[in-house]
């Protein structure tokens, strides 16, 4: 995945193999999935290796095993601390028993982990968390502890947890006293882009779905002409003769061109179709960081509806030059610091947000070109070979019109 | 048949939806660059037209001097896509390099070609059925009130001198084939009698739908074209009779079920108490000729099912066997042929119906990536969004294209295909004209069996009568009259055994003709299978390497 480390960042070198004079560099490759376990605990293993020259890796590789649940407590610590940023997206759990340990399954998920962990890894901010520190370095003792600290029905902490139950109190309050409230930024670009990312959600997705669906003709395609390779090799063996030497020839070769295609399935779906489904992903990760955003909005909102009245309370007290004129301010006070970091938090989301915007689209425009042409590619090399196998037989074919 | 046959040539349009690809077809573009070369009014909603030559140079087609042809009702998706040249789409079929172009002469089956004129010198007939027509049927039919069928008319082209014409027109209905064919079918025994089409069991109200009528009318085309590709049927009487005879069908219906059971219930009991000879007067000595019909034979059929019993289950081997070794091998061998053909044309519809449902699912993808680009396009902030989007439509224009491709390749193959699905009808006519054979050897050691058991009736008869001084006179007019039996008996022996032999040479020239044809047939077809397949291919090949080559920056 050179190509997502080219992009994204400017502190990348080309080699992870230059002496660590150079730039800093960093990659990571997940491989080498194994099944660990037995029965309904089952689960698979990757082997995670970083190659890296930051110094705070302390070693130029490190290898680690992690499994699918290690990724994800990643991806939701970091969505968690930096707001504003679109995490790469996590390969969907699977929902089908059946095909958990199934091959196809495996290699997909491994592809998928390994793109997650290297756009991290090449990420400017991202790559200097401590959580991808852990990730990669922690031992599985570690990284298990870690790991279950996170887990229960409420991954939230206790403030979220409060934040939530206001959030649907004030709804709540909000219907039943007929106030609109305007919860959303009224910033017609903003708008835009989010109808942009919603729209490009549906039409990523309905491109891979046929982009599936093709992965699926190819197989299907692939096997009926090795059926018919086989009907026209026992048609050959009983017609005898030189035409019957051409059926056969024309059977091998049906079935040989079967081969192919099983194969430019596999590549299809590795090279074309999962990229598109990776990036299904990224635009509904960068759904789950609009909606962040607009969490900070509400809340500096709310914030600043909370200050007004505080201020009308307190001009109530000093007025009346109540006792307890001292405590509001100070709480006051409070609440417009609070304010100032709600209002902190809103802009840098969306400072962020418009450069991960910009960073998105060249980072699209690179990895779906790379989809592309390795598309073009297969597609371009099946159909020659396929002309090719065809060819071959001509001769054979005129030679048994003389006979 | 295969039902995909009508799909490749009736809907040469993109299989997504119909409205979408209506405003994606590109086909409006009045003046194709295609220099020096016979046009064809191509419409993609169409049947695909086959054959047109058209110069097979790609490369400059793509980047026309008209890129952004926006038609008036398509709006901006048009002006995402450069139109596809026509050159691109539709191409010289690969048949026309290999197959023997359509000869009109005695060994054609192909009915599209006119007559040329030089084929006028060698002998040449030709059937179009055309022009189906609604008639009521006339009062006085056993079916009350009016029910109506269909007429169709039959043209004929030909130089056959004994037709005393060279262009005919005739009415029938498909009532008057079903009568041809039967007749043929009593008339050459051994012969490999192309199938008549089916009649449809649930006549009268499948006649209401035009498809059925043209369904029928195109089988119809088919038949009496192998009818005349046949070398002895196309020469018959009948066939002549049906072709130039115009007004009511001059050939007589084989007598219905009804009179011949009627006949057979009045003849049976006489046949029985011994009144008749089994095979009754010398008028009828030719009717071991033909095969026992139900009804008016029984007793025959009886006899000949006893015969048979006695041939697979008697202790003996009947007097008169197949022995033809050659013979027993062929048959042996088309049975074989009979299975793997069967099993090949499945797998050929299978191949036919995938091949369909790749160039479905490119289309959609396609569709997809156009709707992308003009999305991409029209939302674009970024520049990297329009590079996005230019990479989306040149992927975007060749799925389509491959699309089309896929297409067109299908209907060629389903056409050459085809070929498989003729010859499970030929090897039908094949069995029929074995079980002719099997039939008229049945009615030869019948007889025989007869004769000799009549023989040793005479020769007990005889014996006994011997021991009777100055002879027993009912017995000895017994024995004349078993000798008269055994003389009638003896000339319809011989009748059915030069029938038979008969039938025998009619098999071994039918086998002669089908080990050629065969051998031609399926050649032509195989080449004509490979030579579209590779053609194709490339075609989608170089579509491919396109893009391949304009994304070649983003390879690692």
């Amino acid at each position: 995945m050179n190509a997502l480390q080219r992009s994204g960042s400017d502190s990348m070198a080309q080699s992870p193999r230059s002496p660590s004079s150079q730039a800093p560099y960093i990659t990571v490759s997940v491989t080498d999935p194994a099944k660990m376990g037995n029965g309904v605990q089952a689960y698979i293993s990757y082997k995670v290796i970083t190659k890296t020259n930051f110094p705070e890796y302390q070693g130029p590789e490190k290898i680690v095993i992690r499994r699918y649940s290690d990724f994800v407590w990643l991806r939701d610590r970091l969505f968690e601390k930096y707001k504003g940023i679109f995490i790469p997206p996590l390969p969907e759990k699977s929902t089908v028993e059946k095909f958990r340990f199934s091959a196809e399954f495996i290699e997909m998920r491994r592809q998928a982990l390994d793109v997650f962990v290297n756009r991290i890894a090449s990420h400017h901010e991202l790559q200097q968390s401590e959580d991808l520190r852990t990730f990669l370095l922690a031992d599985e003792q570690t990284m298990e502890r870690s790991r279950s600290q996170e887990t229960g029905i409420f991954k939230k902490k206790p403030t979220d947890l409060m934040q939530i139950f206001k959030d649907v109190q004030s709804k709540v309050s909000d219907v039943v006293l007929g106030k609109e409230k305007p919860v959303e930024e009224s910033n017609p670009e903003y708008e835009k882009q989010k109808n942009y990312i919603f729209q490009l959600e549906d039409h990523l997705a309905e491109a891979q779905k046929h982009a599936y669906r093709l992965v699926k003709r190819h197989r299907e395609l692939g096997q009926s002409l090795s059926d018919f390779g086989k009907a026209v090799k026992l048609l050959g063996s009983c017609e005898g003769n030189s035409l019957g030497k051409a059926f056969s020839e024309l059977g091998a070769k049906s079935e040989m061109l079967s081969i192919k295609l099983q194969r430019e399935a596999h590549h299809l779906l590795m090279n074309f179709e999962e990229p598109l489904k990776d990036y299904v992903r990224a635009v509904q990760s960068i759904k789950a960081t609009i909606a962040e955003r607009a969490n900070a909005f509400r809340h500096h909102c709310e914030l600043g509806e909370t200050i007004k009245f505080k201020e009308i309370d307190l001009n109530k007290l000093r007025l009346t030059r109540s006792e307890k004129l001292a405590e509001a301010e100070r709480e006051y006070e409070q609440l417009k610091a609070d304010g100032e970091e709600s209002k902190r938090k809103f802009e840098t989301i969306v400072k962020l947000m418009n450069e991960e915007i910009a960073r998105f689209q060249e980072q699209k425009t690179i990895d779906m070109g790379v989809a592309f042409h390795e598309f073009a590619k297969g597609q371009a090399l099946l159909a020659k070979s396929i002309a090719e196998a065809w060819r071959s037989l001509l001769p054979k074919l005129e030679a048994c019109s003389s006979s | 048949m295969m039902g995909y046959e009508n799909q490749g040539y009736e809907e040469a349009h993109l299989f997504a939806s119909k409205e979408e690809m209506a405003s994606l077809v590109l086909n409006e573009d009045p003046s194709p660059p295609l220099n020096g070369s016979q046009s064809f009014p191509y419409d993609p909603l169409s049947s695909s037209p086959p054959f047109v030559e058209i110069p097979t140079d790609d490369t400059d087609r793509l980047h026309s001097p008209s890129p952004n042809q926006v038609l008036p009702n398509h709006g901006s998706i048009n002006s995402i896509l450069e139109p596809p040249s026509y050159a691109d789409a539709i191409f010289q079929s690969f048949d026309s390099d290999y197959v023997d172009s359509a000869e009109v002469n005695s060994q054609d089956q192909s009915l599209s070609a006119l007559p040329s004129l030089s084929s006028l010198s060698s002998d040449y007939i030709k059937i179009c059925i055309s022009d189906p027509q609604r008639e009521q049927e006339q009062s006085g039919s056993l079916v009350p009130g009016g029910s109506s069928y269909f007429t169709y008319l039959i043209t004929t082209f030909t130089n056959f001198p004994e037709f005393n014409g060279t262009e005919f027109n005739v009415r029938r209905r498909f009532r008057d084939v079903v009568t041809l064919s039967d007749r043929i079918s009593e008339s050459y025994r051994g012969l490999f009698i192309p199938i008549r089409p089916d009649k449809s069991v649930v006549e009268s109200q499948v006649m209401q739908q035009n498809e059925f009528v043209e369904q029928r009318r195109m089988a119809l085309e088919k038949y009496l074209g192998r009818l005349a590709a046949h070398p002895v049927l196309r020469r018959s009487e009948e066939l002549r009779v049906f072709l130039t005879v115009s007004g009511k069908m001059p050939l007589a219906r084989t007598t219905d079920v009804a009179s011949r059971m009627l006949d057979g219930a009045v003849r049976l009991p006489k046949q029985l108490l011994g009144g008749e000879s089994a095979v009754g007067g010398a008028a009828e000595v030719s009717e071991v000729a033909q095969p026992a019909k139900g009804g008016r034979d029984l007793l025959r059929i009886f006899r000949e099912l006893r015969q048979s019993v006695v041939n697979d289950w008697g202790a003996t081997k009947p007097p008169f066997i197949e022995e033809d070794k050659e013979f027993l091998e062929k048959k042996e061998k088309l049975q074989d042929f009979e299975q793997q053909i069967s099993n090949v044309s499945q797998q050929a519809e299978s191949l036919v119906k995938n091949q369909h449902d790749m160039g479905e699912t490119m289309g959609q993808l396609g569709l997809a990536f156009v709707k992308l680009t003009k999305f991409e396009t029209e939302e674009a902030i970024y520049d990297s969004q329009r590079a996005c989007a230019a990479d989306m439509k040149n992927v975007a224009t060749a799925a389509v294209k491959a699309s089309r491709l896929y297409r067109e390749l299908n209907a060629q193959t389903v056409k050459h295909l085809d070929k498989l699905h003729e010859y499970l009808g030929v090897m039908l006519a094949v069995n029929n004209a074995f079980s002719d054979r099997t039939s008229a050897l049945l009615t030869v050691q019948t007889l025989l069996s007869e004769l000799s058991s009549l023989n040793s009736r005479i020769e007990k008869l005889e014996a006994a009568s011997s021991k009777i001084f100055g002879g027993d006179r009912s017995r000895i007019r017994k024995i004349e009259e078993l000798r008269e039996t055994v003389r009638v008996t003896e000339e319809a022996k011989n009748c059915a055994v030069r029938e038979y032999e008969r039938i025998k040479e009619n098999n071994k020239n039918e086998l002669e003709r089908l080990d050629k044809e065969r051998h031609d047939d399926f050649l032509s077809m195989l080449k004509g299978f490979v030579v579209n397949q590779a053609g194709y291919a490339e075609k989608i090949a170089n579509t491919w390497e396109t893009v391949a080559e304009e994304t070649i920056g983003y390879a690692k």
